[in-house]
């Protein structure tokens, strides 16, 4: 009792004293779901994380790879990577970081309760060979092991043993872990206090080993999270608030034309596309029996031939999205220009590839759509619907929340469907796996070329490099060329601050606020 | 009368076990929290174990009764979403809840019956017709509009009152409480209006047709006949007469003030159970779901059994039915 009066005091306190302190005060719609780093691999969980914890591995806001609790490491064999840690590091508790607490939390990461595991499958065992040096050894050679071990945090083994969290949050077990509210990492801000739904506060650690290299003079960060997007835009216009993560785009030209504001903009590696099942006999939604239109090439060449996707950047993503021509987006590696570019706009030679595949009339089908889940979804979807009516193919749309819209694609219930993929390790190995592989539950286009699998399965453990940028390069073209998806758009993503304050934009949509910067 | 009161408790269980099993059957509607718990790289055996873990492959009447006998014990399980005891999310979030609401029922049935005693009294007056007229914006205006404009005007434009939020809060034992920092206190002022405005609005519309309704009785002519003064007159008969229906419809009202709250506060990200409740939706967070309308049932049928009584024991025709019965 006396403690939480203390505490509401200090925080009564904090806020009186803004002036002395440069106090980070931000929002966006959705709060953490927890502060246990391996708990959950979501946006804002992470985002949370960064500021705390660190990874061996750290991205820039550009997602370039920097140094972080490892200094330099190096591949021993194809299937060992040896790291050399960064010394006289410390955790926030004043515990020492060593190698021990790496073989820690990666073992920790890969238990079953670890929503982590299935992004570091590949790797077998982590063994300390001294207390600075660790060694990863994978299941097969991992050329983007670097680039997966970016999302594991570092706990510290003592504080979680004395915590009773050496295993991440166990979902049904009736208890709130300790972790769950609290963390101890060696990041740039330590965690004061979490309330969660309300208010979450983290202040600067002094003694942060990054602080040398790139001094920052964020005293304090105050995150409140606000569902409401209109609210969200008043608390900024307002002044009560100097970072809104997600501004909505319809306000975006007010908040710029306000004065006293800045937004800023930049390419997300995600891609928004409609699948197509071209495997399935007979469609579940279309009234032609017999056959499935969508196993012809021509159909789904006519269909991306069909929609206008500059009409929907420019006309309902005011400008928020810019349009895709292949599933793997810009800001991942393996990115090729070249191929993003959308089909042309041709509905007349939509129409005659169809009358060609026997579908003169067009024919019916239903569109799948989730309307709480990518930027302006819904109206993106019925755009589409209309687009298709011009060239024949008669498409009913069906929108449901994504809780709804989701398992229908697991589940491969959906003949045509929207779906948007982004990726956590930034190599287009993630897009091409999950959206090309007939085992992942995130392809729903049921569509087999041995030649593209090969491929893809190929270059999972391919580390000669030239050879691996073009099975890339091929496997990319393959999965283009068979017009199973219909490309729609890459979002871009748009932060808004107030002037005086600086957040470079991340392309992950991950603020790291040790780069941010008050310059008044 | 203690017939009666059992009578009324065992009616209102039965309604409790009703609405918590059309509010379960509903959940088969929300979709898959799975999708929303495990990041989207997750396997499809790391999917299937998280179901059969929580339950969710079970029937319907597995998971009904399982969630039944632990909300009689008061076990609400673990949010999906925060991942923290049910419970425990409750009872943090009633407080904001429950001061939001005292404010906004004292705006509402302070503000609504003054204005509609003032309304019928002075019924050809300017002053009167307009607040009429005004009092109409508060009945038409959905809610999440005044919100958005009160925002507007009194954050952005004048920077008077936060646009969100509590403010700072003091802790009381388990409680937390806005009402003892200037903060807070300024903090409730918006949300209270949005929320009550609408039933204050109501409540002056109906305490106005009321009075007239009495004021134009015959007794009310035969008192004005003997000469009593015209303050006694309303206070005294007009007022008291008028009231027992307004308190029946106040107290259903409070029930709504705790339902309408959803809207309220996820305009002012008001961190009470209402705002947890829509977020709780849209993430499939079933256990919140499930207690959240455990609860707002249990209130609701709290309420309407002590406006019950409450009839009674201003009525005394209904009691005098009741002995006789």
């Amino acid at each position: 009792m006396k403690r939480l009066l203390s505490v509401a005091l200090a925080i009564t306190l904090s806020v009186s004293a803004v002036h002395a302190e440069n106090v980070l005060r931000w929002a966006s719609q959705g709060d953490a779901m927890t502060m246990d780093p391996h708990a959950q691999n979501e946006g804002q969980t992470r985002t949370f994380a960064q500021q705390v914890e660190d990874a061996l591995i750290n991205r820039q806001p550009d997602l370039t790879k920097v140094p972080g609790l490892a200094v330099s490491w190096k591949l021993v064999d194809p299937k060992t990577w040896e790291f050399k840690l960064r010394p006289n590091v410390k955790f926030h508790d004043g515990r020492p970081f060593t190698s021990d607490d790496v073989v820690f939390s990666f073992k920790r990461a890969q238990m079953p309760t670890s929503d982590l595991r299935d992004l570091i499958a590949s790797v077998a065992d982590v063994v300390a060979v001294d207390p600075l040096t660790v060694r990863i050894l994978t299941k097969t050679p991992d050329p983007i092991l670097l680039d997966e071990i970016t999302t594991i945090f570092i706990m510290s083994r003592g504080w979680a043993e004395e915590h009773k969290v050496t295993v991440p949050q166990n979902y049904g077990n009736g208890e709130e872990t300790y972790a769950v509210r609290h963390a101890n990492g060696t990041g740039p801000f330590k965690l004061e206090s979490r309330d969660p739904d309300v208010r979450t506060l983290m202040i600067k650690n002094p003694d942060w080993w990054g602080l040398k290299d790139q001094p920052h003079n964020i005293d304090r960060i105050i995150y409140t999270p606000i569902k409401n997007q209109a609210t969200r835009v008043a608390a900024l216009l307002s002044g009560e608030l100097d970072f809104v993560l997600d501004p909505p785009v319809q306000d975006l030209a007010r908040i710029e034309s306000s004065g006293g504001f800045q937004v800023e903009r930049a390419a997300s590696p995600w891609t928004i596309f409609l699948g197509m099942d071209a495997g399935r006999k007979e469609l579940l939604t279309s009234s032609v029996k017999g056959k499935n239109p969508f196993a012809d090439i021509r159909v789904r060449k006519a269909m991306n031939m069909a929609v206008d996707v500059n009409a929907i950047t420019q006309r309902i993503l005011r400008g928020l999205g810019q349009p895709a021509g292949n599933v793997v987006p810009p800001g991942v590696y393996g990115y090729d220009p070249s191929i993003d570019v959308h089909l042309p706009f041709d509905p007349d030679g939509a129409k005659k590839l169809l009358t060609e595949a026997g579908y003169p009339q067009g024919f019916d089908v239903r569109l799948d759509c989730p309307n709480d889940r990518y930027l302006n979804d819904e109206p993106t979807c019925q755009a589409v619907v209309g687009m298709l009516a011009r060239v024949g193919v008669k498409v009913t749309l069906d929108l449901k929340p994504r809780t709804l819209h989701m398992p229908r694609v697991q589940h491969k219930e959906s003949d045509f469907y929207m779906l948007g993929w982004g990726t956590d390790t930034t190599d287009a190995h993630n897009h091409l796996s999950f959206l090309g592989l007939p085992t992942s539950i995130w392809n729903g286009t049921e569509y087999t070329d041995q030649k593209l699998f090969d491929l893809i399965n190929g270059m999972a453990s391919e580390i000669d490099k030239p050879k691996r940028d073009a099975m890339i390069k091929e496997a990319s073209t393959r999965l283009r060329e068979a017009y199973t998806y219909v490309p729609l758009y890459h979002p871009l993503l748009a932060w808004a601050t107030r002037k005086g304050v600086k957040v470079p934009i991340t392309l992950d949509n991950m603020p790291h606020f040790a780069y941010a910067r008050f310059t008044n | 009368m203690a017939r009666h009161i059992l009578r009324r408790l065992i009616q209102a269980a039965a309604v409790m076990g009703l609405a918590t099993l059309v509010a379960f059957l509903l959940f088969n509607y929300v979709g898959d929290p799975v999708s929303n718990m495990l990041g989207q790289e997750a396997s499809r055996e790391s999917r299937e174990a998280l179901r059969a873990h929580l339950g969710l492959n079970d029937s319907f009447v597995v998971q009904f009764a399982r969630f039944s006998i632990h909300a009689v014990k008061g076990d609400f399980g673990t949010s999906y979403r925060l991942q923290r005891p049910v419970a425990d999310l409750i009872a943090e979030r009633l407080p904001a809840t429950a001061e939001l609401v005292l404010v906004s029922a004292l705006f509402a049935v302070g503000l609504g019956v003054a204005l509609g005693i003032f309304t019928a009294i002075r019924r050809n007056s300017w002053l009167g017709q307009t607040v009429l007229a005004v009092s109409l914006i508060g009945i038409s205006l959905p809610t999440f509009v005044i919100g958005i404009g009160l925002i507007y005007l009194f954050s952005v434009i004048l920077g008077w009152l936060p646009s969100f939020g509590r403010g700072d809060v003091v802790h009381i034992g388990w409680w937390t409480t806005g009402f003892l920092t200037a903060s807070g206190l300024k903090a409730l002022i918006l949300p209270g209006i949005t929320l009550g405005l609408y039933q204050m609005a109501f409540i002056l519309r109906l305490v106005r047709a009321e009075m007239l309704d009495v004021l134009g009785a015959d007794y009310i002519r035969t008192a004005r006949a003997m000469g009593l003064r015209e303050t006694t007159i309303n206070a005294k008969y007009a007022l008291k007469n008028a009231a027992l229906p307004v308190i029946t419809i106040i107290g259903l009202k409070l029930g709504e003030l705790i339902a309408f709250s959803i809207v309220t506060e996820t305009v002012f990200q008001w961190p009470g159970m209402g705002l947890l409740f829509i977020q709780a939706v849209s993430f499939a967070d079933v256990p919140i779901m499930a207690a959240y309308l455990f609860m707002v049932a249990f209130v609701f049928v709290t309420i309407n059994v002590l406006v019950d009584l409450l009839y009674v024991a201003l009525d005394p025709r209904l009691r005098s039915r009741e002995e006789a019965a």
